[in-house]
């Protein structure tokens, strides 16, 4: 009994990894359905989210209520300043030069943390408490029950705006036809723009839930590489792919951690990615068509 | 200019990839609220007319060298694609390019976003169900599971949707079957009539052209050769025989009595 109660426990955690992962799996399909471009920074801008809630919240001892939305709008800056600053001057180069260049600014991003704060592991200031919470008799960390709570509500809203939203419906069809898109008079540009501020901004908000699980480091990024394996395996131009993969790694990497110990979990983690890339190249969900990786 | 010439294409040269040169100064104007067809065989350029109109030879790598284009009193210059279509420059293109993933009605919406800083009052969709009550039976179906005459109506429904002064038309017949190709030609004269929007449009089914438009233009290797009023076309020799398939009056000829090097195009002279 207390065997299957633990199994529970454990699996609940992977969830709420598994959401984390799926919030950041949304970050990197916005922004390869709207721009075709897979972004490697999207693990190192999450990371900056975590410190500019660090610098805001601890350095400068703003209210968390207005951190918060102020470590998103400055992701979400990151997201502009690449678009606009080396993004749009790379259109037409080939895909792999854009790639390398997304890799590049990671590095970037990884210096400059370490240049600013130091490689030392941090804390961020506490702001959901650390009670348990039991659900009936399981046990379930504070911490990653709001984290899966605050995903889900996020990812549902992205669903609901892409789905019903003007705006959703002219990112579906720059990500469909980008000439057809220009001549119904669809700023594709502008298209552009907005999913790499949405998306940098979402990697930047679940840096900060990561944050305050397990604490900020300039190496964090590192999540971002297992968000890539739920993008590949779920489909790289599919929300419901990135939602349905992340959970499912996240289990993976749960269960792996627990019974096998920790050392397994990225063994399992790219095992199926590999095994993925054999059977289904283009993911679960993915289209077809599209280029593979 | 005059005041009612929606469009004035004068002297166009167009490259693609800095070395091909496509178009070697072409012109041609559009009268408001008249249908004007430019026709032309395979690779004379008549997509590429029509693109470097619309600002989307950027996209393919392509650029206007020289010459300008004047659209409702203004030249098209540096404007982009999508700004052009707000001014009331609607390209349908050839192949009709509809959101294969987008329902019906999602499609429609993407092109209201050619009304954005306009200031006019949205289209309603009922007009273009008006002209194309198929596409209401099936606004909430994918797009892309239409048949090639709906996906037609799909993308003339969306320059509706634009309330466009002129509308770029290229290759409507493309793949489709000849009573199709009659219903949406017949739609596209309908269309002109009651809401007055000027056209141009390329065709390689010159029968159906000729049928709507009031003026058309002939093209070869990136220059017009011939231009006139419909009723002086139709009645050239040269046009009869090369376009319209008929010879000087004596009903269709055999093949084998054919010399195509013997008869040669007047104007090629």
């Amino acid at each position: 009994m207390s065997d299957l109660l633990f199994f529970i426990e454990v699996s609940l955690a992977g969830l709420g990894s598994g959401a984390l992962l799926s919030l950041t799996a949304l970050a990197f399909v916005l922004i390869y359905k709207a721009t075709r471009v897979i972004n490697l920074a999207v693990g190192e801008t999450l990371m900056m989210g975590g410190y500019f809630f660090f610098a805001l919240a601890a350095g400068m001892s703003l209210p968390v209520w207005v951190a918060i939305p102020l470590a998103i709008a400055g992701g979400g800056l990151i997201g502009a300043i690449v678009e606009r600053g080396i993004i749009r001057r790379m259109l037409g180069e080939s895909p792999i030069s854009v790639f390398m260049v997304t890799v590049g600014l990671g590095s970037v991003l990884v210096g400059l943390v370490e240049f600013i704060w130091g490689t030392d592991p941090r804390s961020l200031p506490d702001f959901m408490g650390s009670a348990p919470i039991f659900l009936g008799e399981v046990y379930v960390s504070r911490k990653i029950a709001i984290s899966f709570v605050v995903a889900a509500v996020v990812i549902a809203i992205f669903l609901i705006l892409f789905r019903y939203w003007r705006g959703g419906v002219a990112l579906r069809a720059t990500a469909t036809d980008q000439a057809a898109a220009y001549s119904c008079g669809i700023n594709v540009p502008g298209v552009f723009s907005l999913a790499w501020i949405i998306g940098c901004g979402t990697a930047a908000g679940a840096g900060m839930l990561l944050g305050q699980i397990g604490g900020i480091a300039p190496t964090m990024g590192a999540f971002g590489l297992s968000a890539l394996v739920v993008v590949i395996v779920g489909g790289l131009d599919s929300v419901a792919g990135a939602l349905i993969a992340g959970l499912f790694i996240g289990l993976v990497e749960a269960w792996t951690g627990t019974y096998l110990g920790g050392e397994y979990k990225l063994v399992f983690t790219f095992g199926i990615l590999i095994l993925m890339l054999m059977i289904r190249p283009y993911g679960l969900f993915g289209t077809t068509e599209i280029e593979r990786l | 200019m005059a005041a009612d010439t929606i469009l004035s294409v004068e002297n166009i040269e167009v490259v693609y990839n800095k070395t091909i040169q496509v178009l070697r100064g072409l012109s041609l104007t559009v009268e408001r609220g008249k249908v004007v067809t430019l026709l032309g065989s395979n690779g004379a350029g008549k997509s590429t007319t029509l693109k470097a109109i619309s600002s989307l030879l950027s996209l393919e790598d392509g650029a206007v060298t020289a010459g300008t284009i004047t659209f409702d009193g203004k030249a098209i210059a540096d404007d982009t694609p999508h700004s052009l279509v707000r001014r009331g420059l609607f390209h349908v293109m050839e192949g009709r390019r509809i959101f294969e993933d987008l329902t019906v009605e999602e499609n429609l919406t993407a092109a209201t976003f050619a009304l954005s800083g306009r200031g006019v009052k949205p289209t309603s969709f009922d007009v273009v169900y008006g002209y194309f009550p198929r596409l209401y039976e099936r606004r909430h179906g994918r797009a892309g599971y239409l048949s090639g005459g709906e996906q037609q109506m799909l993308a003339i429904g969306r320059a509706l949707i634009a309330q466009p002064k002129l509308i770029l038309l290229d290759e409507p017949s493309l793949g489709l079957s000849p009573i199709l190709v009659e219903e949406i030609f017949g739609i596209i004269a309908r269309i002109n009539r009651e809401t007055g929007v000027s056209m141009l449009l390329v065709e390689q089914n010159a029968a159906v052209a000729f049928a709507v438009a009031h003026y058309g233009y002939i093209m070869e290797t990136g220059k017009i050769v011939l231009d006139g009023p419909t009723e002086r076309l139709v009645s050239d020799q040269d046009v009869r025989e090369f376009y319209l398939g008929m010879s000087g009056g004596e009903g269709a000829r055999s093949y084998r009595d054919v010399k195509h090097y013997k008869r040669r195009k007047r104007w090629l002279s």
